[in-house]
């Protein structure tokens, strides 16, 4: 008997996820751990990290990681880059992270092209602090900070971050994925492989937004957390490529 | 014929891998872990199991071993 699916190498020895059980972080790392292995970039990954719960990334990645101000990781990473054209640089940042206190600068890291990768994990809140209201809250979610639920004429409406993204000339990949269902999962591993390969091929900026479950912050089990990914979250985010200059080439 | 290794050191008890396995070989267990979660257990006394990795792909805690 051969054994068919083990740990990544590029995890930490002994590494032991502190998130909550049934966030689909664990999983995001797991496929960014694959990758790295696979596309044998190991020795030459530089990871810029963010603010939230997503920083926890430099605990069980054996590879280097950069933490930047809150926001500001994409910033970061552009200047890792710039100094060291060779290395392969990506951000692992959440949703309010990436799309309300680092917008400009992660938009702007779109607008120039600079050749990193982001992830970006929206969960449609703050999930470190105990689950405020976030940039990607969707309508009518009960959060700490929206009491009532989230309403237009106070709160206005969420942000669709890949779509945005997208709209960016400088961005060679930029999609949405979610990891509720394993076939979800693989789509998402494909689609985070051509975020890091438009990087090593020099064509510009790789963004993948990636739907997650906070069932802690949601007060919901793990399965009900997913139920609501697919059935809330995804009529308001749709999956799917919205941009890639490589299938434009062909 | 396949079989999985459930490490209980890195079970969060968040039952994901009950609801994804095909063919239900997964289970709640009637023991418990230091924090007082059920864990779960592999319960395959038919041979069912073809090392799909299903269950691998979907813990969001790599707590679990597919040998094919």
């Amino acid at each position: 008997m051969q054994q068919v699916f083990s740990i990544p190498n590029s995890m930490k020895k002994d590494f032991k996820y502190t998130f909550c059980p049934g966030c689909d972080h664990g999983i995001a790392v797991r496929l960014v751990a694959e990758l790295i292995d696979e596309m044998g970039l190991k020795e030459k990954t530089i990871c810029s990290t963010s603010i939230g719960c997503s920083v926890f990334l430099y605990d069980f990645l054996d590879v280097d990681c950069i933490e930047a101000p809150h926001g500001r990781a994409c910033a970061s990473a552009t200047g890792v880059k710039r100094a060291n054209p060779d290395k392969f640089v990506f951000t692992y940042q959440g949703d309010g992270d990436f799309a309300s206190i680092g917008l400009a600068e992660s938009m702007h890291t779109a607008l120039r092209g600079e050749k990193v990768a982001a992830i970006c994990i929206n969960n449609t809140t703050y999930g470190m602090t105990g689950g405020q209201m976030g940039p990607t809250t969707i309508m009518g979610q009960i959060t700490t900070t929206s009491p009532a639920g989230r309403n237009v004429d106070y709160n206005g409406y969420p942000i669709k971050i890949a779509e945005h993204i997208a709209l960016c000339d400088g961005t060679a990949f930029s999609a949405r994925v979610a990891l509720d269902t394993v076939p979800h999962i693989n789509e998402a591993k494909k689609a985070l492989k051509k975020a890091f390969q438009v990087q090593l091929d020099g064509l510009g900026f790789g963004f993948v937004e990636i739907l997650s479950s906070c069932p802690t912050n949601w007060h919901m089990s793990p399965e009900d957390a997913h139920k609501r990914v697919r059935e809330e979250m995804m009529p308001v985010f749709p999956l799917g490529v919205f941009k890639d200059i490589t299938a434009e080439v062909k | 014929m396949g079989k999985i290794v459930i490490d209980n050191n890195r079970c969060k008890s968040c039952y994901l891998c009950t609801m994804t396995c095909p063919k239900g070989l997964i289970k709640k267990s009637a023991k418990t872990n230091r924090l007082g979660d059920y864990m779960v257990e592999f319960d395959d006394k038919k041979e069912e199991c073809i090392g799909c990795a299903m269950c691998a792909k979907r813990c969001p805690d790599m707590a679990i071993e597919v040998y094919r």
